[in-house]
């Protein structure tokens, strides 16, 4: 492997091990959320994208990323933020929904606001057309028989949900 | 270059800083309005509901006034742009400032703002300003559950007992005066629609009325006549006394303790 692809791996893998701070069982790697990793010259470079515009959570995230690399040797560390490609839960890896599912919290189902369309000159009413019929598996007995309880849950991340067969309330992360 | 295309680009770049302040003040306006619901909402979900929204809100209000101080280029940060104008400055909708008022009044308002701003953020995703389209992008998807959550409340309201009919109809009733200004272009607008950087003004005053009347219909609500006679004057820095109340408890803290830092 080239040296300097080499590095930009080891940071991968380091980031790979910095969590997400709300939901401490998945790594902002599999979140989706670090858009790309570069060295020019000795800084490293590490490009991150919001999950919500409003998520409290990118200063600690940020700040975590830096601790991380510092921790690990590395002196320079810059922050980007992007904000397109629009962040969407079908970033999160497969390994962090089964993360999410063993944590007591149901993974996103499906891409619920896609606006992928709108280049392409789809309008109007076409987002709102989509709404939310989907189905929610309850993650602690599987059960499909779930019910909304609250679009807006613990976190803006999030729904509340409720399991008619166990009867637990569950958290939901929204599809977006 | 000659002075006379010198002073056209400045006029440019005024414009477009006007109308990111614009965008950046009627969110920032309403997450502050919202939020002064936390704790208070009629049931625990709507105050969840509600300041979330206010969060997602005031998570744009970052995006355009960073993008703001950026094209000001006079070392303004978003915060001096939050915190540092007064209400003659501040370049939001007068609809944004209206009182909290009862749940009726909060999401009817609520309502008007999304649906205007859904079909706003839908057209600046195509923009030619490829900061506006990004900031656009990430904005409408969030904007778009804002939108289904406050349609779907104006229907129970609407469609619900007869007191909530009652205060849903006097809510769009005392508020519909208030949602005509963002459809009615000033220079700033303009030199936006002419750079194709925004959308014009009567299709999206067409999808406006449209979502409003399909929404109403399912509501039981009577829409207020399209051609009334219609309050303006915000986002010229003109604005309803509501404003200078709000700005004077969200602005306490930087004029009491000016530069004070968390």
């Amino acid at each position: 492997m080239h040296p300097s692809s080499a590095r930009i791996a080891q940071v991968w893998d380091w980031l790979g091990q910095v969590m997400d701070p709300e939901i401490p069982v998945i790594s902002i790697v599999d979140l989706g959320i670090v858009r790309a990793v570069e060295w020019q010259g000795g800084e490293c470079v590490v490009t991150i994208t919001p999950t919500y515009s409003g998520c409290p959570a990118m200063q600690v995230i940020a700040d975590s990323v830096r601790a991380a690399l510092h921790g690990h040797g590395v002196a320079s560390v810059r922050l980007v933020n992007q904000l397109s490609p629009a962040w969407t839960t079908d970033a999160m890896s497969e390994a962090g929904k089964a993360a999410l599912k063993g944590y007591g919290i149901a993974p996103p189902a499906q891409q619920v606001v896609d606006i992928s369309g709108l280049h392409a000159g789809v309008k109007r009413g076409a987002l709102l057309a989509c709404a939310a019929k989907l189905t929610v598996a309850c993650p602690n007995c599987d059960s499909r028989r779930t019910e909304l309880t609250s679009q807006f849950g613990s976190t803006p991340c999030k729904a509340l949900y409720k399991c008619l067969d166990c009867r637990e309330p569950f958290d939901y992360f929204k599809c977006h | 270059m000659t002075i006379d295309a010198k002073n056209a680009g400045d006029r440019i770049a005024h414009h477009k800083l006007d109308y990111l302040l614009r965008q950046g003040d009627n969110a920032l306006i309403l997450s502050q309005q919202l939020s002064q619901l936390c704790g208070k909402g009629p049931a625990l979900e709507e105050d969840m509901a509600l300041t979330n929204v206010a969060l997602d809100l005031l998570g744009q209000t970052r995006m355009w006034y960073a993008y703001a101080a950026e094209l000001e280029g006079l070392g303004r940060s978003e915060d001096d742009l939050a915190f540092l104008r007064d209400a003659g400055a501040m370049r939001c909708c007068l609809l944004v400032e209206q009182p909290n008022g009862n749940y009726a009044d909060t999401m009817m308002r609520q309502f008007f703002f999304d649906t205007w701003h859904y079909f706003l953020m839908q057209a600046l995703v195509t923009s030619n300003d490829p900061r506006l389209a990004e900031i656009a992008e990430k904005s409408l998807k969030e904007v778009t559950y804002h939108l289904r959550r406050s349609g779907d409340l104006v229907v129970r309201l609407g469609d619900g007992s007869a007191d909530s009919h009652a205060r849903a109809q006097a809510a769009a009733d005392a508020l519909w005066m208030y949602g005509g200004e963002m459809f009615v272009y000033d220079a700033v607008d303009c030199a936006l629609v002419d750079l194709g950087a925004a959308p014009a003004a009567a299709p999206l005053r067409a999808a406006f009325l449209e979502h409003v009347a399909d929404i109403f219909a399912e509501a039981t609500l009577a829409m207020p006549a399209a051609d009334a006679w219609m309050q303006g004057g915000g986002k010229n820095g003109v604005h309803s006394e509501h404003l200078g109340f709000i700005l004077a408890e969200m602005q306490f803290l930087q004029r009491a303790y000016p530069g004070a830092r968390w």
